[in-house]
């Protein structure tokens, strides 16, 4: 692993590699995650899941299923409020907050197949499935939507009889399962087709894929007769779990407070609600504490996988390699409530280019499978493993390097953004320029092996965050956040408030709050907790900062413009008369009774100015021409970070990104029977890497400094999923002739792939 | 999961006097080597045994012998064991390397190649290794000692020819002939932590000049069981296994396959690999047996 290229040199503590606060609980087995947490009298719940991917519910009879001893409480779709439709806030990726209520618990219809239809509350787990077994419902069938073709066809049966297409000019007269379509353009597209010398033009299709995440969704509930509740829960945003169970079940957010577990992995995948109003309603019918626990089976069949997609795109070039226009015709799966990210893979399938003319026309699609979540990125992988699948294919037609065509056409400063707005200080170019230098383009491949470029790019954002930082009798430090800690988010933090305040890192302690305890913060996800929540707890620590030199001020009996903050101590400026030697943190904070009490920091903001950041990544394989297996025998993930807060981390999510992007690419996919029912429901044959599968994942980080964070920081967390896909299909393309444009290119595709092109 | 009684024998008597004695009492009864696999069928309610019988303290289910006469294995000998013994694996260094593809480590520990051919799955690692190896089946019960080939132990999916109140006690597997080796090979999406797609054991024995005596080939994942295939050893017997006769034997083990599609792969492509497999095995198999001449 090189070291990172660093601009900035003077930092104390930011870019060091100090051991993670929570790192000895999580290896030790000592932290607490979702399904750890118990209450006296506590019960267990499970769902009864629908065995149809659409079906009419047309009765549910629970009697037998009460009379089960220890069954304490069952709750059915009738047990919940009617939830006006409203476009959700917070999370992360679309959706309604009517589609959402009516994907925690079905009401009339069953829209996919392990749609929940009815929990049930019972002393054991035992008594709770045997109640599960006891539930009679009658279902009438309905035909099952499986793929865009499908559902888009325009006779196809509907999912919801009053869905409209939005984004058309007009309403249309019919309803559809296509939710929304989006169109962006730019220039004259016909023309620059026109004038390219070579057009590349194809069809690209990416399947239903999972997070992943090693834990299962889990929450404990307890509803008081007071009418407050709570939710111990591992999520990505203990606010949004707040404000959407509230929703859910009609409830003022007042009444409800959660408190975030460790998190055992998210990816997207923790950032809406599936068990929490459940329990809230189990427990407020029982009396009792709840807790539900989703199997690994439960997980893949009714949390949020990502989309599967369907891509047509078209680019054109001059002989030279620039390229003269560029147009998609993006379709993605949102699953059975509307709500893909589509609108993302839209606003990024040109980003990473300067092209003078594109258009891209994108589709919300509705079928039989579980509603989609975030998937790191959203969107990005699928749209970049189009892009940049064509880019390679164009180079090859061209016989021009990849990386020396995507240098002619990249987005450099200044370029207009094909989504909006103008690039400042980004790492496009510098990413590129580090792999035609990187050692790794240069190494021989050997016979059956060959090499693949790939771009990655993601937004980033901001959003709201809140920080507040007390300071301890002898001058440590705590700070009191509100995102769940999933890539090291603690370790960052308490390295930004050590910098700002002059302590030692082993000096400030994290506490991820509760939602009663932190400031209100968004969703720990689109990559913005180290920026913005940074930025935060940066701004927390300047207040403390500024109160401490008010306090040396008062205490020298100076204005406190003559006082300075400097190296960790504030000091007197020059030609302040009275003694003044300077004073740590320490030294205030232990007289702090004297100088106007405890000392206490806080900063909540709206971020703006996240930057982008770029990646490429480079991947040799090596694929066996008898059975289709392709073995990853190198891979290199370059990436603009804007600062390494803390690089091991910053190299761990470039290194899991990539991990996840070569599933996607190689063997992971939901595999579906003809009436929607997935096959392959565990990990035994819902294939992730293991890690004996890969390479290490070689790494370097670019700093190219944010203007838009005080550090320069730029979120890292979703670019590393983006570039894989393409990546691992150009290596096999190179490696075998063939133009893989269907993933998963698992042994199978590509064997009858190799089969085929023998003739 | 429901309560059920235990037991565990330590000798082979008293293991078949408590099965037939279950067995009069119509009581469901489960024997218990490893329990890898039978623990997880256990959590799924069709399988809900009243009473499990843990054979592993019985003396002869856990030796291994290796003698002029071939080799013994209990039948619950662990893999982790199994792959610890040097003079086994000089001898059949395929079987030991099927057994060792089960599973992970920690599994490794406790799951047994008898386990894995009770388990009875079309996919199960040791199976063609067996029947390359021309195993003979150890089955004590009520009736007494009994011996069977391995090839005819394994009756359909998850289903064994034991009778009510038998068990695998051990495998006998004969001696090597001079210049003979085995291999078995798999294929899977992944390195490890997965299940046969197609799989393939050859065993050859050759002459002083290098040509091939004798050979048995067997496949696995591409049938309800795993097949022995008469028409691929005949393929390698009299030739110096050389290319087009590890191609024909690839021939014949793609031809004798019966497989499914499925979300492991689909039938084309399992008939196809399983001639690769095959093909590749041999050659691992020869070079192994005129390895051990020099």
């Amino acid at each position: 692993m090189s070291e990172a290229i660093s601009e900035a040199g003077a930092f104390r503590q930011i870019g060091t590699r100090p051991i993670r606060p929570d790192g000895l609980d999580k290896v030790t087995g000592r932290a607490n995650f979702g399904a750890d947490f118990s209450l006296p009298g506590m019960l267990h719940g499970r769902f009864l899941r629908s065995p149809h991917a659409h079906a009419r519910i047309r009765s549910i009879d629970i009697t037998a299923a009460l009379a089960v001893p220890g069954v304490k409480a069952i709750v059915t779709g009738k047990d919940f409020p009617d939830v006006a439709p409203g476009d959700i806030e917070g999370g992360e990726g679309g959706g309604d907050y009517h589609d959402m209520a009516v994907n925690v618990m079905a009401r009339d219809k069953v829209l996919y197949h392990g749609h929940a239809v009815a929990a049930v509350a019972a002393t054991s787990t035992r008594a709770a499935e045997e109640a599960v077994r006891l539930i009679e419902v009658e279902y009438e069938p309905l035909p099952v939507l499986l793929d865009i073709d499908s559902a888009m066809a325009p006779d196809a049966p509907l999912l919801h009889d009053h869905l409209y297409t939005e984004g058309l000019p007009e309403k249309p007269a019919r309803p559809s399962n296509v939710a929304q379509v989006m169109e962006s353009t730019r220039g004259d597209i016909e023309a620059g087709f026109a004038e390219a010398d070579v057009i590349i033009e194809r069809t690209y299709l990416t399947p239903t894929v999972h997070q992943g995440y090693i834990e299962p969704h889990a929450c404990l509930a307890r509803w008081g007769q007071d009418e407050q509740s709570t939710v111990w829960c591992s999520t990505q945003g203990s606010f949004d779990v707040r404000s959407m169970t509230a929703r859910v079940l009609d409830m003022s957010i007042s009444r409800l407070k959660v408190i975030p577990t460790e998190i055992g992995g998210g990816f997207g995948g923790k950032t809406t609600v599936y068990l929490e109003p459940v329990a809230i309603l189990l427990s407020r019918k029982s009396g009792r504490p709840v807790k539900l626990v989703m199997t690994r089976e439960e997980v893949f069949r009714a949390s949020g996988p990502a989309s599967a997609s369907k891509i047509k795109l078209k680019i054109g070039a001059k002989k030279d390699g620039r390229l003269t226009a560029m147009s998609a015709w993006l379709a993605y799966e949102a699953g059975a409530f509307k709500g893909s990210p589509m609108v993302p893979g839209v606003m990024c399938v040109f980003a990473p280019y300067d092209v003078p003319a594109f258009k891209a026309v994108g589709y919300d699609v509705l079928v039989n499978k579980p509603k989609v979540a975030a998937y790191r990125a959203p969107g990005a992988p699928q749209a970049l493993f189009a892009t940049e699948s064509a880019m390679d294919e164009l180079a090859r037609v061209l016989n021009m390097d990849p990386i020396e065509l995507r240098l002619k056409n990249a987005v450099r400063d200044g370029s207009q953004a094909s989504y909006g707005p103008k690039f400042n200080a980004i790492g496009m170019e510098a990413c590129l320029q580090a792999a035609r230098e990187h050692p790794n383009y240069k190494r021989p491949l050997g016979p059956n092996q060959g090499r693949g470029v790939a771009v990655g790019f993601w937004f980033n954002v901001g959003m709201q965050s809140s920080a507040e930082i007390h300071i301890n009798e002898d001058g440590t430090a705590t700070v009191i956040e509100g995102n769940p800690d999933i890539g090291g988010s603690r370790a960052s933090m308490a390295l930004m408030a050590a910098e700002e305040l002059g302590i030692p890192y082993q000096d400030v302690r994290v506490l991820v709050a509760d939602t009663e305890a932190a400031g209100f913060t968004n969703v720990t996800g689109g990559s913005r907790v180290t920026f913005a929540t940074g930025m935060a707890v940066i701004e927390a620590a300047r207040d403390i900062i500024s109160q401490l030199k008010a306090r040396a001020a008062a205490l020298w009996n100076v204005d406190v413009e003559m006082v300075d903050w400097v190296d960790g101590k504030v000091v007197a400026r020059p030609g302040v008369n009275v003694e003044a030697d300077p004073l740590t943190l320490a030294d205030i904070a232990g007289q702090a009774a004297k100088t106007g009490g405890p000392l206490l920091g806080r900063a909540s903001l709206n971020a703006r100015g996240a930057g982008p950041s770029f990646s490429v990544n480079l991947c040799d394989v090596e694929v066996d021409p008898d059975t289709g297996k392709v073995d990853v025998i190198s891979y290199t993930a370059i990436q603009d970070a804007g600062k390494a807060i803390h690089p091991s981390y910053v190299e761990g999510q470039m290194q899991g990104g990539a991990v996840q992007g070569i599933g996607w690419a190689l063997n992971e996919e939901y595999i579906f029977s003809a009436e929607g029912i997935m096959e392959n429901a565990g990990f035994l044959d819902y294939r992730i890497p293991v890690a004996s599968d890969l390479p290490m994942i070689d790494t370097q980080i670019i700093e190219i400094a944010n203007p838009g964070h005080p550090y320069g920081v730029r979120g890292v967390g979703e670019t590393p999923i983006v570039a894989p896909l393409a990546a691992v299909a150009n290596a096999v393309n190179a490696a075998t002739g063939l133009q893989m444009t269907e993933l998963p290119m698992s042994p199978p595709r590509i064997l009858a792939a190799l089969e085929a092109a023998k003739g | 999961m429901d309560s059920f009684a235990f037991q565990a024998p330590t000798s082979l008597d008293a293991a078949v006097a408590l099965l037939a004695e279950q067995r009069q009492a119509s009581v469901r009864t489960q024997i218990l080597a490893g329990g890898t696999d039978m623990i997880v069928q256990m959590r799924s309610v069709d399988r809900a045994p009243r009473m499990i019988v843990d054979i592993k303290r019985i003396p002869e289910t856990r030796s291994i012998q290796l003698g002029e006469d071939g080799l013994i294995l209990g039948s619950a000998v662990a893999g982790a064991e199994l792959s610890a013994r040097d003079d086994v694996a000089a001898i059949y260094p395929g079987l030991v390397e099927a057994a060792d593809l089960i599973g992970s480590t920690q599994i490794q520990g406790r799951a047994s190649v008898g386990g894995n051919l009770c388990n009875a799955s079309p996919a199960g690692d040791t199976i063609p290794a067996l029947i390359a190896n021309s195993a003979i089946c150890q089955i004590a019960g009520p009736g007494g000692w009994r011996e069977l080939a391995v090839e005819d132990f394994v009756v359909g999916v998850g289903r064994n020819a034991l009778e009510p109140g038998e068990f695998l006690v051990a495998l006998r597997l004969p001696a090597a002939q001079p210049r003979s080796a085995d291999a078995y090979l798999r294929f899977i999406p992944r390195t490890e932590m997965d299940i046969a797609v197609a799989s393939a054991g050859v065993r050859v024995a050759l002459d002083e000049n290098g040509v091939c005596t004798a050979a048995r080939v067997a496949i696995g994942a591409v049938a309800v069981t795993a097949l022995l295939v008469p028409e691929a050893a005949e393929a390698l017997i009299g030739t110096r296994l050389d290319d087009a006769a590890c191609a024909a034997a690839a021939a014949a083990s793609s031809a004798a396959a019966r497989p499914i599609s499925d979300k492991r792969g689909t039938e084309t492509y399992r008939r196809q690999v399983v001639g690769v497999l095959t093909r590749r095995a041999a050659v691992i198999a020869r070079d192994r047996a005129l390895g051990g001449q020099a």
